[in-house]
């Protein structure tokens, strides 16, 4: 059998998806888009649209920032979950025990609302270099989208770094790699690519995550439609673009990591 | 803040705000029982439609599942609670009686079953898939109604594959009734925590004993997990074991 044979041909492929009941799925939806937009008012969004895109910005630099510095704490977490002597690896699985199991909502007003009523308390706080950050809202949301991120995908790493199979590193060993070289040659690489799956699936949750942020003063993009909702009593419209608005961040996450997947070579032996 | 004496805040009766906070813990167990099941019922149903269903159903489930999972919870619990809500009443406006004002329980578990209903019918689907298909045909062979198929076939067969993606939409569940917080007309534990803080001003004592309930619930439902999973996996051979 020829490769022509079992690949199917995009024209095909395209015609397979559009059976005649998409076809009529498709209308009725473009019929309902339709309807929303003549009968719902929209006429709020042109007063709206420089502060949701400032909004929309926060929103996607929040999950940048977290996601990054989260996965970079993720490694060690997993790592000294696999390796590490018992000092470090009981203290990493209960920080992901304990991030896991209470809601992040909790962490977040716990963090914002908690620590930030005694930090005013400790006179060396207030003087330090750090307080004009201390009073924004801003670095809490970080610390503790950063920190539930680090935990879940602690997890993930945790597994992903106990999976990499043991003749691989002994033979990096026998080679003469020093452990370093080994981690940083052989070990991780590995990992984060069996991760790397699971990181978009976290990546995707953790922008679902990030509405929660609107609860302690940061003026993300759901900020901005709870505003609208406020100011002019229209419950349903901003709510609904809210929606689809994610609906596309999910979609373009989802297709840039699938990109990144497909430009990591994945030869099975 | 500190000074005033963490145990009398903490306390169960009056003065202390103890017994709110248990009130809300119950309250929270309540919710998640409750929006587990109705996610349950939701997705066996949407399992079934999506594997057994025609083209609509099928296409209809898809885009269920592919939004409720690529959209915020909390924007899903605002959506439904107030589109919900408001339909609620429109039809009993509409066939002449009162508006009522909907029952907080009831709309939080409402609310996040349906949430709960499309991770739940990627689990069971999935688990229904790994089931050796020959064990369905043959029961179908033997002139099985669908019913009974279900109920004595696939679904004790597919449990132990669908036990850690539900345990883990358990675990969400408990996480996920802090989110009715944010609308705030259920007493559930985050929302009675806010009040009493509030109230005493101590926010961290509070937020830290809550978050401490919270992981109460998570631990002592590990351990029940794994009880269950266990007993699913009765007569199955260990893989992968120490």
């Amino acid at each position: 059998m020829s490769v022509a044979d079992i690949t199917v041909a995009p024209a095909t492929r395209a015609s397979l998806w559009l059976q005649p009941h998409r076809i009529g799925l498709i209308l009725v939806a473009i019929g309902l888009v339709l309807l929303a937009a003549f009968t719902m008012r929209w006429d709020w969004i042109p007063n709206y649209t420089g502060l949701a895109l400032r909004g929309l910005w926060t929103t996607i630099w929040l999950l940048v920032v977290t996601s990054a510095l989260g996965l970079l704490l993720a490694i060690p977490i997993g790592l000294v979950q696999v390796t590490g002597p018992r000092w470090l690896s009981y203290p990493a699985l209960w920080f992901c025990t304990v991030i896991r199991g209470t809601p992040l909502l909790l962490q977040l007003w716990l963090l914002y609302y908690g620590l930030g009523s005694l930090f005013p308390q400790f006179p060396w706080i207030r003087e330090s270099f750090l307080w004009p950050y201390l009073r924004q809202a801003w670095p809490y949301a970080v610390l503790s989208l950063t920190l539930s991120y680090a935990a879940y995908e602690g997890e993930v790493m945790r597994g992903a770094f106990a999976g990499v199979a043991r003749g691989q590193l002994e033979a990096a060993r026998a080679f003469g790699m020093r452990r370093w070289t080994v981690f940083r040659r052989i070990w991780l690489p590995q990992a984060l690519r069996s991760a790397l799956p699971t990181l978009a699936g976290e990546t995707v949750l953790q922008l679902k995550c990030t509405p929660l942020v609107a609860t302690i003063t940061v003026i993300d993009i759901y900020a901005v439609a709870s505003r609208v909702r406020q100011d002019t009593f229209i419950i349903y419209e901003p709510l609904l673009l809210l929606a689809l608005i994610y609906l596309c961040m999910t979609g373009v996450l989802v297709f840039l990591f699938r990109k990144l997947e497909a430009r990591i070579p994945n030869r099975l032996g | 803040m500190l000074q005033v004496g963490t145990l009398e805040l903490l306390a169960p009766y009056p003065p202390g705000w103890g017994g709110n906070l248990l009130r809300g813990l119950v309250n929270s167990i309540y919710i998640a029982i409750g929006a587990y099941a109705l996610g349950l019922l939701i997705g066996t149903a949407g399992a079934y439609g999506k594997l057994y269903g025609g083209p609509i159903t099928r296409d209809l489930l898809e885009v269920y599942t592919t939004v409720v999972r690529g959209v915020p919870e909390l924007i899903l619990i605002l959506l439904l609670y107030y589109a919900g809500g408001d339909l609620i009443n429109r039809v009993l406006v509409g066939i002449g009686s009162s508006p009522v004002d909907i029952n907080g329980l009831i709309a939080g578990i409402v609310v996040l079953g349906v949430v709960q209903g499309a991770y739940s019918t990627e689990v069971l689907r999935g688990a229904i898939l790994a089931v050796p298909q020959g064990q369905i045909e043959a029961a179908r062979a033997y002139g099985m109604p669908p019913m009974l198929l279900m109920r004595r076939i696939t679904l004790p067969a597919m449990l132990p594959f669908a036990i850690p993606g539900l345990a883990n939409l358990w675990l969400i569940a408990t996480k996920d009734t802090a989110l009715l917080a944010v609308v705030g007309s259920f007493s559930e534990l985050t929302l009675e925590t806010r009040q009493a803080a509030g109230a005493t001003k101590a926010y961290f004592t509070f937020y830290m004993a809550a978050g401490a309930l919270y992981l109460l619930l998570t631990l002592v439902s590990n351990i029940v997990i794994a009880r269950v999973e266990n007993w699913a996996r009765r007569g199955m051979p260990w893989v992968g074991g120490h």
